[in-house]
């Protein structure tokens, strides 16, 4: 590269007195300001903006609509279409986990539930939501498809117990997910 | 002795009213305005949430009247905040401190015209709490002792930051006091008088020193004089709004808490109360630096065009409410110069502080100097024959000349760092 060589600008008289410089200053201040006044600035529609600059009002404006396929918000876990809660309780998600949030105490299904032949089913699965980093690993890990990261994020609570989502909950945010594999179903 | 009593009841009415409920108030009107409008600047929204939180008393929801309450939530905080004293600061100066920049500030209100004279029941009373005849003289007096309490900080906090902001402070005010003396002779000059309540009466029936387009209620073109004063009328409103900018360490020049550079300047070692103090201070020293600008040269109460004499017949019964308006009007304006003020901040950069103190010592010092005698050439010019008027303008031109050939050569050009 060869050097280019800048001269310093020879500044005229009116640009030494800088005056003129100020008045356009204030005027380009002025118009950006009522330009975002009016709401249109640039990017305003694209950011969801709520009529003054480009600023969304979170409650009252949300971005859940336009939310990727792949958002990681809050785990959860998932029935299927036959109203059969998927987790056998293996306990790998609970062994990947990296902060370790989830818990879980696996339990027996008796032997005259339809679903016997599954064995196992969680007695009890708690994450811990003040833990949890939404990285997704139980999700891959899960042999059984049980377990996805649902596009809920806005996770608050008062307390470090309300933070903690037992079972019913997880289920309840789950809810149903059908298309899965289903492996446990007899072949006639 | 009743009259006694009921002097000392009019001056104690006026005190308070205009220092806790005119100045006082105007400095989280000007928080809050420089809030949402550096905000409309930035393309963002600005505090629009606090209003009247009715959830305190079991209601569904609060009323957020723009976040005009937001500034209310900012003094709680600061109250409620713990209120820490370093232990390595010299304690009685770090605690004067606060104060000194505070009260001045307080003070210089006094001299403020903020209306037309009311009366009461066929009893005259003037808007203003001191009728000196030092108008100005007194505001620079005063507010230049806040200095003192900003360099007290910057010293008794015994850190570095600190003690550098205080002593750009000290630098920084002391060079522009000067400039700011000056550039208002011409005005004076013009007036030829102090005292504030005057020149601003003398404005309202002969146009403002910027805008003289009336004469006694007559819109109309000022005469020759009048015409040619705006000339320094106009470099004296420059040179003192800048020097005004300069004193009230607001931007381009807030080079004594500028963040990138100090922390926060001579304010870093303060919290809670202590602090919100500097900055009211602060705040309550720009107001009453636009209200001096507006006094002098925009007219302060009036509303011009040859309608305050109408104003001031308004009345209700034996009650002249005209003063009242007026100080609708004055606040008005003071808003409008805030604004501005806040149009300032957020469009000029900040400046080196070589550049600041060249502006100062080299630039307005010597052309508020010319523009005095500017403005006394002109002024004497109707009595003077046309051999002596040219004789001045040719002396003044020459000294002007020389003075910027002077600065000129003194400055030595920048240097290329590579040839």
């Amino acid at each position: 590269m060869a050097v280019v060589k800048v001269k310093r600008p020879k500044l005229g008289f009116g640009e030494k007195i800088y005056l003129g410089a100020l008045a356009k200053g204030f005027l380009i201040t002025l118009k950006h300001a009522l330009k975002s006044l009016a709401g249109k600035s640039i990017g305003a529609d694209s950011l969801k903006s709520s009529g003054m600059g480009v600023t969304m009002q979170f409650p009252e404006t949300r971005w859940d609509d336009q939310l990727p396929e792949y958002y990681r918000g809050a785990p959860t876990l998932v029935t299927d279409e036959q109203g059969r809660e998927r987790c056998v309780s293996c306990q790998l998600c609970e062994f990947i986990c990296p902060p370790k949030a989830i818990k879980i105490k696996p339990g027996e299904i008796p032997t005259d539930d339809p679903w016997a032949k599954v064995e196992k089913r969680p007695q009890e699965f708690d994450i811990d939501m003040t833990r949890c980093i939404y990285c997704g690993m139980c999700e891959e890990v899960c042999p059984e498809q049980a377990i996805y990261l649902r596009k809920d994020y806005l996770i608050t609570g008062l307390s470090r117990a309300a933070m903690v989502h037992d079972k019913k909950k997880l289920y309840e945010i789950g809810g149903v997910r059908t298309g899965l594999v289903n492996k446990w179903n007899e072949l006639k | 002795m009743t009259d006694i009593i009921i002097q000392l009841l009019i001056i104690v009415t006026k005190i308070v009213f205009f220092t806790f409920m005119v100045l006082l108030p105007l400095v989280p009107v000007s928080v809050y305005f420089e809030r949402r409008f550096c905000a409309v600047i930035q393309d963002r929204v600005g505090p629009n949430r606090v209003g009247i939180p009715l959830t305190l008393l079991g209601f569904k929801k609060d009323i957020p009247i723009l976040g005009l309450f937001q500034p209310v939530a900012d003094g709680i905080k600061l109250l409620l905040k713990e209120d820490f004293t370093p232990s390595y600061v010299r304690t009685t100066y770090y605690w004067l401190a606060p104060a000194l920049t505070v009260i001045p500030a307080l003070i210089t209100v006094c001299v403020i015209p903020f209306g037309s004279p009311i009366s009461i029941l066929g009893h005259q009373e003037q808007l203003l709490i001191a009728d000196i005849g030092v108008g100005p003289l007194f505001v620079f007096a005063v507010s230049s002792l806040a200095v003192y309490g900003i360099t007290l900080a910057g010293w008794s906090s015994n850190s570095k930051y600190p003690f550098i902001g205080g002593v750009r402070s000290t630098a920084q005010m002391i060079s522009y006091e000067i400039s700011l003396g000056l550039s208002i002779i011409p005005v004076l000059l013009y007036y030829g008088e102090l005292n504030l309540g005057h020149i601003v009466q003398h404005q309202a029936d002969h146009g403002w020193l910027l805008l003289p387009f009336w004469q006694d209620g007559k819109i109309g073109l000022p005469d020759a004089t009048t015409a040619l004063y705006m000339i320094p009328a106009v470099i004296a409103f420059i040179i003192f709004t800048v020097s005004i900018f300069a004193e009230t360490n607001r931007t381009p020049f807030d080079l004594p808490e500028c963040e990138t550079e100090l922390v926060g300047g001579y304010h870093t070692e303060y919290s809670s109360m202590k602090f919100a103090l500097f900055f009211m201070g602060e705040y309550a020293a720009m107001v009453i630096g636009s209200a001096l600008i507006v006094t002098l040269f925009l007219g302060g109460w009036s509303v011009g065009f040859g309608l305050d004499s109408w104003i001031n017949g308004l009345h209700i019964g034996d009650f002249q409410i005209g003063g009242i308006l007026h100080i609708g009007v004055f606040v008005a304006k003071l808003i409008a110069f805030i604004l501005f003020f806040i149009l300032v901040r957020w469009t000029v950069p900040r400046f080196r502080y070589d550049q600041l103190m060249k502006l100062g010592w080299v630039v307005f010092f010597e052309a508020a100097l010319i523009n005095v005698f500017l403005a006394a050439l002109i002024l004497a010019a109707p009595e003077l024959g046309s051999a002596a008027i040219a004789i001045g303008a040719v002396l003044l031109l020459a000294v002007t000349a020389a003075v910027i050939w002077v600065a000129k050569i003194s400055e030595p050009a920048p240097k290329a760092l590579r040839v």
